[in-house]
């Protein structure tokens, strides 16, 4: 342990442990954020292979590569490993690297506390894809595990719900961490308002974080102890009532989809304006918006049970209270709009996927109005038009968001320029193939078909195989991804501190690639 | 930038097209709302429609906006960059303008929503419990009280493995439709035997949950007759996908005839509560109720599936004493995938319980009667 003690004036005597070790034991910011993009790609392309299953499997009607009850496993880890594996740690991973950067800082607040943040996921992602290997599988109840189905299913569940635990504890530990290096770690002069909104939407989401995540472990434990000690939380024949999980289900499942968007919020609004030449435009109400959409998001969750039959007011109230959202939400729109609007742009890779974000999640935004209203989510709930809703706001919004970061700071991460050919191609085939994939899912939606089926109607027939070939496409493409990242850290050519003309922000005054222990001496902010 | 454009010309021809054309029911590119066939069913195509044409303009006035920028400010084309960064004015305006827009669409919801949730003085109330993997239908008021059957999926399992061609209503077809006249209000009291289902029949606009140990209701009226298919749209295990609605709006002259048909064949199948089986008779209908009932689970060679579904064959229940097998049939076992089935008839538990006990490799050897099931219950 002696070894990592950075007490070393000047890090040109740090000594690091090496191998293995280095990466065990370290508390630096960046080998952690490392870490954290690492785990979440594996854990996306993991994900990944059991979305391309499921696509497989409705290629074409009838039942012809996996059986209804390993489907139903696939679509109930696809739905876990993305949203806990893939996409949480990825933002955590940018905070880790980007936070300490844009605030000035030398590292995070709680350098230990970071290392045991990252350390408790891969034990956890092994608990949880291990459980397809223990006797009944997988859970396959949905990741939204309401019981009693839940509580029907084998071991595995009670695997993926300690899993659920310590990702939960990891991403508690996370936020705690990042919310104290933002208040207490900043350089001088930089007051909260003079915050890039990256830094900003991350400690507004870190709030959300902490207080949402204990609910989903209440939740899991009381579904834990019904399915092993007996009690009755969620079961009528005993007193309870398994409406009662989906509301605590959701009360942490709602803020938990702004928790997957708002730092993806974050990265757009630096890459627009480093792009556009010119500042963010509204950068106050963009704040005010990011934290109007976190109040919002925990007085909506009863919207993804309209179905679950509740009283006329209480339909109206969480009607009323989630389409209020839409204006917070517009209001970024316009201001996104309004930085571009006489700019001077150029339109690199990043620049791409953030107006690919923006195009996209506005699209999905319009579908999220639509459900939005109780008659019309009547029709759509549970089926692919839900499905198609929540990927054109997750994959074209959180993961575009990632993609545009990850290309925007991988010059400052490796000290090379990245391929802009292979990520301009990253990003046109990323875009077909997407839209290949879930628009057509909206007219599945509404003709009829439900989601989680292994199986459907001959009338679904020509549009499921184009989603399909969609995802074999997009799923591949992926692999670009991954190829370019590779080039950019063995070689290319060598970027200079500030690569991008228009950029403003301090993590770009460092020389690239950005030093182990980024400010040493806290810059001067004006 | 073009494909962008272009992206932008599809959407907007799809989203007008899709805003258009009520088609009929199974067509393989139906892109909208299948054609409402109740008042709330085109309250909610209607309020779509609206919908999709409101998003469509701001669609093109936002985008329009943006890619004109895209387009014109790039320093390609040697455009010198602004550096305004706020206006309150502009700010406030596109603030509080989605605010009435979204009331705009708020108002005809919110009328829809009370209709919806009007279920008050139904001529037709039919309670449905969804069980693991069919629907139950118990027709409680109204012309037709006291009728009762199970409504499960028609399409042959070979059509599903893909050893047969598949029929026109594939999965989407019933052995005991829903049959319901047209004109009266339906007011369907939903329950649940074991996990949450739900009951949905697009057509109609009509989707509620059942939940196990609870009472949801919803309701709809048929403007006309026919045939109108939906499907369970909770996750409720292995068979989900494979429990279909179809619903049967008739005529209500169509309907009487139907009710009068159903009273004549319930009371030919009632059997006297003290009638004495062979066991030859016992089996052979025990083993059409295994089939309807258990064989999703258990299989048809009793083995059920490791680690998830129970074996029956040479399981300590199926070879043990009679009053736990019945009592485990009857009343389920808490906290497993095993439902209680004591909606089946006395008739019906005595079979299976006596096939089981006696297939395989099990040889318990014993008959079960359904007075003893009458006795069990009491």
């Amino acid at each position: 342990m002696a070894a990592v003690h950075d007490h070393d004036v000047g890090h040109a005597h740090d000594h690091h442990p090496s191998g293995m070790m280095r990466w065990m034991m370290t508390t630096n910011h960046k080998d952690i954020g490392s870490m954290y993009l690492w785990f979440s790609f594996i854990m996306f392309l993991t994900g990944g292979v059991m979305a391309l299953t499921i696509r497989a499997e409705l290629f074409q009607p009838g039942i012809q590569i996996v059986q209804p009850e390993f489907f139903n496993q696939l679509t109930t880890m696809h739905g876990l490993v993305m949203v806990f594996g893939a996409i949480m740690p990825a933002f955590v991973g940018f905070a880790n690297w980007q936070i300490p950067m844009m605030i000035g800082a030398p590292d995070m607040a709680f350098a230990r506390m970071n290392n045991w943040s990252f350390w408790l996921l891969p034990p956890a992602a092994l608990l949880l894809t291990a459980s397809f290997f223990v006797p009944g599988g997988a859970p396959a109840g949905g990741w939204t595990i309401y019981p009693p189905l839940s509580v029907q299913m084998g071991m595995g569940m009670d695997m993926a719900i300690f899993a659920l635990h310590i990702m939960g504890a990891s991403s508690i530990m996370g936020s705690i961490n990042i919310i104290t290096t933002i208040l207490n770690m900043r350089a001088p002069g930089m007051t909260l308002m003079k915050m890039p909104l990256f830094v900003w939407t991350w400690l507004i989401t870190a709030y959300l974080l902490v207080m949402v995540m204990p609910v989903l472990a209440g939740a899991v434990t009381m579904l834990l102890t019904d399915r092993n000690f007996g009690t009755n939380f969620f079961n009528a024949a005993g007193g309870g009532d398994p409406v009662m999980f989906q509301h605590i289900f959701w009360f942490f499942g709602h803020p938990e989809v702004y928790i997957m968007i708002l730092p993806a919020f974050g990265i757009v609004s630096e890459i627009i304006p480093t792009f556009a030449r010119k500042p963010l435009f509204g950068y106050s109400s963009m704040v005010y918006a990011t934290a109007s959409i976190a109040i919002l998001s925990c007085i909506v969750w009863a919207h993804h049970m309209f179905t679950a039959g509740m009283p006329v007011t209480g339909q109206l109230f969480f009607m009323y209270a989630t389409m209020l959202i839409a204006i917070p939400t517009g209001v970024k729109v316009f201001n996104w709009t309004a930085t571009m609007w006489r700019g001077s742009m150029t339109f690199e890779t990043p620049m791409l996927f953030a107006i690919g974000f923006i195009f996209l999640f506005t699209v999905g935004g319009f579908s999220g109005v639509i459900c939005a209203i109780v008659p019309i989510d009547i029709q759509v709930q549970d089926t692919y038009y839900v499905i198609a809703h929540f990927h054109y706001v997750l994959v074209s919004g959180a993961l575009f968001g990632i993609f545009g970061g990850a290309y925007y700071w991988l010059p400052k991460w490796t000290g090379h320029m990245y391929d802009e050919t292979l990520g301009k191609w990253h990003f046109w085939l990323s875009m077909f193939f997407f839209n290949l994939t879930f628009f057509v899912q909206h007219f599945l939606g509404l003709a009829g078909m439900p989601r989680r089926i292994p199986d459907y109607a001959l009338q679904f027939a020509d549009f499921n195989m184009i989603s399909s070939i969609g995802a074999f496409g997009f799923g591949f493409t992926q692999l670009l991804f991954l190829y370019v990242v590779l080039k950019c850290i063995r070689g290319g050519v060598k970027a200079p501190a500030s690569p991008w003309e228009g950029a403003k922000t301090l993590e770009w005054t460092l020389p690239s690639p950005a030093p182990y222990h980024s400010f040493e001496t806290p810059p001067v902010v004006r | 930038m073009s494909s962008k454009a272009a992206s932008t010309i599809v959407w907007g021809l799809t989203a007008a097209l899709y805003s258009g054309l009520g088609m009929a029911a199974a067509d393989p590119h139906q892109l909208n709302l299948p054609e409402p066939q109740s008042i709330i069913a085109r309250q909610i195509y209607d309020q779509h429609t609206m919908l999709l044409w409101i998003c469509l303009a701001i669609f093109i006035g936002v985008f329009g906006v943006m890619f004109y920028s895209v387009l014109k400010h790039r320093k390609s084309q040697g455009y010198k960059a602004a550096n305004f960064h706020h206006s309150t004015t502009v700010e406030i305006i596109w603030t509080i303008i989605p605010f009435f827009i979204l009331a705009g669409m708020a108002y005809p919801a919110t009328k829809t929503i009370i209709a919806m949730k009007d279920t008050s003085s139904p001529d037709i109330t039919v309670k449905t419990t969804g069980y693991q993997w069919k629907w139950g239908y118990d027709y409680l008021t109204g012309e037709g009280e006291g009728i009762s059957f199970l409504s499960a999926l028609a399409t042959p399992k070979a059509q599903i493995e893909n050893a047969q061609p598949k029929g026109e209503n594939y999965l989407l077809e019933v052995d005991n439709p829903l049959v319901v006249p047209v004109g009266k209000k339906v007011r369907i009291l939903l329950t649940a035997n074991d996990v949450i289902h739900a009951w949905w029949v697009p057509a109609l606009g009509s989707k509620q949950d059942a939940i196990p140990g609870f009472i949801r209701d919803t309701w709809f009226t048929a403007d006309k007759p026919g045939t109108y298919r939906g499907q369970c749209a909770e996750l409720c295990g292995k068979e989900h996908g494979f429990m279909p609605i179809v619903v049967e709006a008739v005529e209500p002259a169509k309907y009487t005839q139907w009710v009068a048909e159903q009273k004549k064949k319930s009371a030919a199948t009632a059997v006297d509560a003290n009638k004495v089986f062979t066991a030859e008779e016992l089996k052979a209908e025990g083993e059409k109720v295994y089939t309807a009932n258990c064989v999703a689970c258990h299989q048809a060679n009793g083995k059920g599936i490791p680690g998830t579904f129970a074996a029956l064959d040479g399981s300590k229940i199926a070879t043990g004493p009679k009053a736990d097998h019945i009592n485990i049939v009857i009343n389920g076992k808490n906290g497993t995938a095993m439902a209680a089935f004591k909606h089946l008839s006395d008739i019906q538990i005595a079979a299976v319980v006596t096939y089981e006990r006696n297939s395989w490799g099990n040889t318990a050897g014993d008959v079960v009667q359904p007075s003893e099931i009458n006795e069990f219950r009491k």
